[in-house]
């Protein structure tokens, strides 16, 4: 039994794995909540998916990943900005159309004759290459994430809560939205390498829809969605080493998994609390 | 004496959404501290928008807004999420943030008065509670107790009494008063004609300013016409007005 468990962490491509799922899961838990909270989790997905093009091109030059996906990222934000506004198109056509067509053009590039293998790690990433600049790269990500996150609380809150009276109570919805747009850029942009194209926004939307489930305070949200992003990143390299499949795809089917885990784990509570006699009102519980 | 300057004007005041024409037209008033203004009119008549412009969440299009820095607002409990996992304390609190710079989180002395503040609106109890979980009336409560956090001169209520039960409304009737008591200046958007009456102001729109004064001035069976056309019922017996209520803004 314990070499079940320890096996894995013996390697320290695994364990490096791991340090790198778990800071990715620190921050991309907590800035998921707001992610789904002000309904960006289809954004998300779509800015992740567009910036294929731009992975794509930069794989091809020999240039880094980094670079390339910060490319894709400004060009899909731009495409979908513009298609969003033209006349007759409302927003979600207009991601939809944009998103669509960045990820075949980046599909088209590198499936072409002349393009070295190699699509697998951009689609579903590279968790077990995980490089020394690449932790402290993830590293830098979890201090400015949690930081920002811990300074704009309020004006999230107030934003999120009430956007009609933000003004009148100080915030600018803007501000708030610009602020959760830059965070999820930034979270995206270093979490494509490790987990790729398709599964990085499993990261952010997962453990967070998961932690609402069961919680019922901004806070506690936002812990447990951290919790549930490690444990579903240690799960997905448990199942990766122990049943021999892609670790990237691993991670995002545990980061999935966390949903109707958190389901059926609030079923339990439900149906234990049942029982009591009376009980403490509906309206008075908080978790 | 000389009666204090008006913590809020308007002058000639017109406003509208986006590009979509005008909504509201030429509007005049001031209500001055400790005076009780009641904003009547029709569903689509201006009332919102008026208060919107007051609190600055819209920019009015013409004519002239005198209002104090920071304004107080009770918004319809519709707008708000229910499904935000926050507490009524956690709502209560966010009054605090309209008077703290960006990067500043509320302090422990902050929420003294936000449990204070709910305290007053007879919610202690329910501190706790999540916000989307509570009844309509207690929600319209923990909204008026953000309103008391922030502390402002002025405050501008949305309906407040629309669907409200008999307890939450006599509560929230005799909290006005105190507030006026204490030199605030109220803006309230109602629907009952009868309320209106009770207070020192009354402010009729109906897309335009129809009228604007004390309620013996205002609220005559012409105005009350010009204001609510179709939707002004005479009641049976005494010959009194009601206005039939259509939910909206």
């Amino acid at each position: 039994m314990w070499g079940l468990l320890a096996d894995p962490w013996v390697d320290p491509t695994t364990r490096r794995a791991l340090l790198e799922v778990v800071l990715l899961g620190l921050a991309g838990g907590p800035l998921g909540c707001w992610v789904v909270l002000a309904g960006l989790s289809y954004s998300a997905e779509s800015l992740s998916h567009a910036m294929l093009p731009g992975l794509v091109l930069a794989a091809l030059a020999g240039a880094p990943l980094l670079l390339g996906a910060t490319g894709g990222l400004l060009v899909a934000a731009t495409a979908v900005a513009l298609a969003g506004r033209l006349p007759g198109i409302g927003r979600d056509t207009g991601v939809a159309v944009g998103v669509t067509t960045l990820f075949g053009l980046g599909v088209l590039l590198a499936l072409a004759r002349d393009t070295p293998a190699g699509l697998g790690s951009l689609l579903f990433g590279d968790v077990l290459a995980v490089s020394g600049a690449d932790l402290w790269l993830a590293g830098g990500l979890v201090v400015v994430v949690l930081a920002a996150l811990a300074l704009a609380h309020p004006t999230l809150l107030v934003a999120g809560f009430d956007p009609g009276v933000a003004r009148a109570l100080g915030r600018r919805p803007l501000a708030a939205d610009l602020a959760l747009a830059l965070l999820l850029a930034g979270t995206l942009l270093v979490g494509v390498q490790q987990l790729g194209n398709l599964l990085v926004v499993a990261l952010l939307v997962g453990p967070a829809a998961a932690a609402r489930l069961l919680t019922r305070r901004m806070p506690r949200m936002m812990a447990a969605s951290a919790a549930f992003a490690t444990a579903a990143g240690m799960a997905g390299l448990y199942a990766s080493y122990h049943l021999e499949v892609a670790a990237g795809a691993a991670i995002a089917a545990a980061l999935a998994a966390s949903f109707p885990a958190a389901l059926a784990l609030r079923g339990l509570r439900t149906a234990v609390r049942r029982p009591t006699p009376a009980g403490t009102p509906h309206s008075a519980r908080a978790a | 004496m000389m009666s204090a300057p008006p913590l809020v004007a308007a002058d000639g005041l017109s406003a509208g959404y986006g590009t979509a024409p005008t909504v509201l037209h030429d509007v005049t008033f001031a209500v001055r501290p400790g005076e009780v203004c009641a904003v009547l009119g029709p569903n689509g008549g201006g009332k919102s928008t008026l208060l919107r412009v007051l609190t600055g969440e819209l920019a009015p299009r013409g004519g002239q807004v005198t209002r104090p820095p920071l304004v107080g607002v009770v918004p319809q409990t519709e707008r708000s999420r229910l499904d935000f996992p926050v507490s009524a304390l956690d709502v209560a609190l966010m009054g605090a943030v309209s008077r703290l710079p960006w990067w500043r989180r509320p302090a422990r002395a902050d929420r003294a008065a936000a449990r204070a503040a709910l305290a007053r609106v007879g919610l202690d109890e329910l501190r706790d509670a999540t916000f989307g979980e509570l009844s309509g009336g207690q929600r319209q409560r923990v909204l008026v107790a953000r309103a008391l956090v922030q502390d402002a001169p002025l405050v501008v209520l949305d309906e407040p009494f629309s669907g409200l039960d008999a307890t939450s409304a006599a509560l929230l009737q005799r909290l006005l008063g105190e507030l006026a008591g204490e030199g605030g200046a109220l803006l309230v958007a109602t629907h009952d004609v009868g309320q209106a009456r009770a207070w020192p102001l009354v402010l009729c729109l109906n897309r335009s300013q129809v009228a604007f004064g004390p309620p013996q001035a205002t609220l005559t069976r012409a105005v009350l016409e010009r204001t609510y056309g179709s939707d002004l019922v005479t009641l049976p017996g005494r010959g009194d007005v009601a206005v039939q209520q259509h939910h909206g803004c």
